[in-house]
């Protein structure tokens, strides 16, 4: 049969959230920012609340989620995201909230914000993305950039006696009580895809039904920081980022159900 | 005409109490002294209670600020208050407030700098808050209370001009101020707020374009825009907004310039030097950004006038705008007192004399 | 008996070649395309159009989100 024939309107099975404006992202070729941005608005867009929701976007890559989105936005300032959503939704606590952030944002510069947001159990959905990078400055070394990993800053890759070492940084949100649930996910595969997909919803769910925190991270890749092609960013972050930050659960219910003591 | 209630009130008590009768929706902040009695005293009030006011206490002045803008954003009135060196910690948020055009409230119950310096009052953050203190071309709409009367009354004003412009207001006050206690006629409770600007972003409604909020331009052409946008806005707020007061000074020929506490010890200065047959007046700008120029430099166009003293509790800020203002027409004189010791009316009337040969 | 078989469009100007669903395509119907547009980018096709199952899975993985996808009952 031609395709012809096959691409009518009643056979349409997926196509781009009707929430993402038609402005072509500034990310990468097969950077996996675009898809969790595009798999936000999914969740959004099937949870029917579109009118209520307001995301932050800090600098960093992350800053053009206002370009994307046809829901409101707030910029925010680098690392103050759970600062601005915290503001937001203590005097609008019927309203979905949601940060979208960057390693550099969430475990960097704002890990105070962060902590301290989780820390209150502010009823907000945190999206974490972890490329191990910097990706919008050009390359430069993240709190969790791995040991022996070459930016633009270490350039002799990571020397953990001098650097500090990765900062693992959801696990130890995770043992806040305010947090109710941190599950970290990847966008490599499609069906890593739809696993991100039910968390988010998850995560948006949590905040509807007032549990407070939840976190979602998702370890990702940044071709143009690693200096690799997407798909050899995505193997080598199987191989590499994978060891260091295991996808899964975290924390459910409130409850803790990842090994902190797993050797890793 | 409805009465209104008359209590006896710390200033930092009175920024409080007038925050809650004039329909804000939110307080952040984070202790420091000596303002820490504005948000005990919300707590103690229990203004959540009185009108659904969130009062949050922050980890910090960089976290409060963020959540005056992120509550700015969706078009509350929200407000912060602080001192000096919080506010320093402030200014990267006040900077992404006033790009991003949203109104707030913030208040400096300044103390004495640089570094920790002091806990006593002071003025030294005049160039902070009226040339900058954040990066990047903005003005912050500033209002100097010189009494406990004008903190209170300053808080709803402040919410009507930050909402008027879209801008953030500061009101500029002291450690004296906000630890004195005086007799305040305190103002009705106003509503909050239930219908929101077009702008503000809490959640798109049905039917309507999305909103958002950014202080970012990657293309210089657009952010020029931006920027031409908001210096007309402060055009028009020096055009409007300018306010002072002047005390006896059709028939002075001398002028004492002072703002804040300052001024009403100079105003005391003022009637002493007048006993001893010294016409001196006392020029308060109330506005100091904007600052009120054209008053003052018509002032010193007056043929009487011989001489104009600047009178601040630092070495010498506002000076500077006083002089741009008299552009040399008539001798300019300074009396300041600096880290957070404060002048007896005899200190700034013996310095008039001494520095104009009287 | 009924046969399942899907088809995508692609929007070409806003592709920027990753690859990442012709990796993904387990049927191996896209390819690239020899032709680049506007950005210069080689852009992503159905170079095997028949052997679309309309799993949806390169939409999914599609960072740019520039892939639609369709279904359809074909042959009785």
């Amino acid at each position: 049969m031609d395709p012809k024939d096959i691409i009518k309107p009643e056979n349409l099975v997926y196509r781009k959230s009707r929430l993402m404006s038609d402005n072509v992202f500034n990310f990468c070729p097969g950077c996996g920012h675009g898809v969790v941005v595009r798999t936000i608005a999914e969740v959004i867009e099937e949870m029917g609340i579109e009118h209520d929701v307001i995301g932050i976007s800090p600098v960093g890559c992350s800053v053009f989620l206002y370009d994307f989105y046809k829901f409101d936005v707030v910029e925010a300032a680098h690392g103050r995201a759970c600062a601005v959503a915290t503001g937001i939704k203590r005097i609008q606590p019927d309203k979905y909230v949601f940060t979208y952030q960057g390693d550099g944002d969430l475990a960097a510069i704002g890990t105070g914000e962060t902590m301290h947001a989780c820390n209150r159990g502010e009823n907000i959905v945190i999206v974490f993305i972890n490329n191990g990078i910097y990706g919008m400055t050009g390359g430069q070394m993240a709190p969790t950039t791995l040991e022996g990993m070459k930016t633009t800053t270490c350039p002799r890759g990571r020397d953990v006696r001098t650097m500090g070492y990765p900062l693992n940084i959801t696990p130890l949100l995770a043992q806040l009580d305010g947090v109710y649930y941190v599950t970290r996910h990847s966008v490599h595969t499609p069906a890593n895809v739809r696993k991100l997909k039910k968390a988010l919803r998850q995560a948006f769910e949590n905040q509807r039904d007032r549990k407070g925190t939840s976190i979602v991270e998702v370890v990702s890749n940044c071709n143009s920081g690693w200096g690799m092609s997407p798909k050899a960013a995505n193997d080598w972050m199987v191989e590499n980022m994978f060891r260091k930050y295991p996808l899964g659960d975290i924390k459910v219910d409130g409850k803790l159900v990842m090994d902190m003591n797993a050797k890793r | 005409m409805e009465e209104k209630e008359i209590r006896l009130m710390k200033g930092n008590e009175a920024i409080a109490e007038a925050a809650i009768r004039a329909g804000a929706d939110a307080y952040y902040g984070y202790p420091i002294t000596p303002q820490t009695e504005v948000m005990e005293y919300l707590m103690e009030t229990d203004a959540y209670a009185r009108t659904g006011m969130v009062v949050l206490q922050a980890e910090s002045e960089v976290s409060a600020i963020n959540m005056v803008y992120g509550a700015a954003a969706t078009g509350h009135r929200v407000l912060t208050s602080s001192s000096s060196p919080g506010i320093s910690l402030m200014s990267e948020g006040i900077s992404y407030i006033a790009g991003a055009e949203l109104p707030c409230l913030l208040i400096n119950v300044s103390r004495g700098g640089p570094g920790l310096g002091t806990i006593q009052p002071s003025q030294a953050d005049y160039f902070q808050t009226v040339k900058g203190g954040g990066h990047g071309d903005y003005k912050l709409l500033t209002l100097a209370p010189k009494s406990v009367q004008e903190m209170a009354d300053f808080i709803a004003e402040g919410f009507d001009l930050a909402f008027k412009y879209r801008n953030p207001v500061m009101i500029l006050s002291d450690g004296a101020l906000g630890q004195m206690m005086e007799k305040v006629q305190l103002p009705n409770q106003r509503p909050r707020m239930t219908e929101y600007p077009d702008w503000a972003t809490n959640g798109t409604p049905e039917g309507k374009e999305r909103r958002y909020v950014t202080s970012l331009n990657l293309h210089p052409l657009q952010h020029e825009l931006v920027n031409q946008r908001l210096q007309a806005k402060y055009r028009t707020m020096e055009r409007d907004e300018v306010r002072y007061e002047m005390i006896g000074c059709d028939d002075a020929e001398y002028i004492i310039v002072a703002f804040g506490i300052i001024a009403r010890i100079a105003q005391k200065s003022i009637e002493s030097a007048r006993a001893k047959g010294h016409k001196v007046g006392l020029f308060r700008p109330i506005t100091l950004y904007p600052f009120p120029s054209g008053e003052i430099r018509a002032l010193a166009e007056g043929k009487r006038i011989k001489g104009i003293m600047s009178v601040e509790l630092n070495a010498g800020q506002m000076i500077e705008d006083v002089r741009l203002a008299i552009e040399g027409r008539k001798p300019i004189g300074f009396f300041g007192r600096l880290g957070g010791m404060v002048p007896t009316p005899e200190e700034i009337e013996n310095a008039l004399y001494r520095q104009f040969g009287l | 008996m009924a046969k399942i078989q899907g088809a995508v469009t692609i929007d070409n100007d806003r592709c920027k070649g990753c690859e990442l669903c012709v990796n993904t395509c387990l049927q191996h119907v896209l390819g690239m395309s020899a032709k680049v547009n506007g950005k210069g980018y080689h852009y992503a096709y159905m170079e095997n159009p028949g052997a679309c199952t309309g799993c949806t899975n390169c939409a999914v993985i599609c960072p740019d989100g520039v892939i639609s996808v369709y279904r359809a009952k074909v042959g009785e």
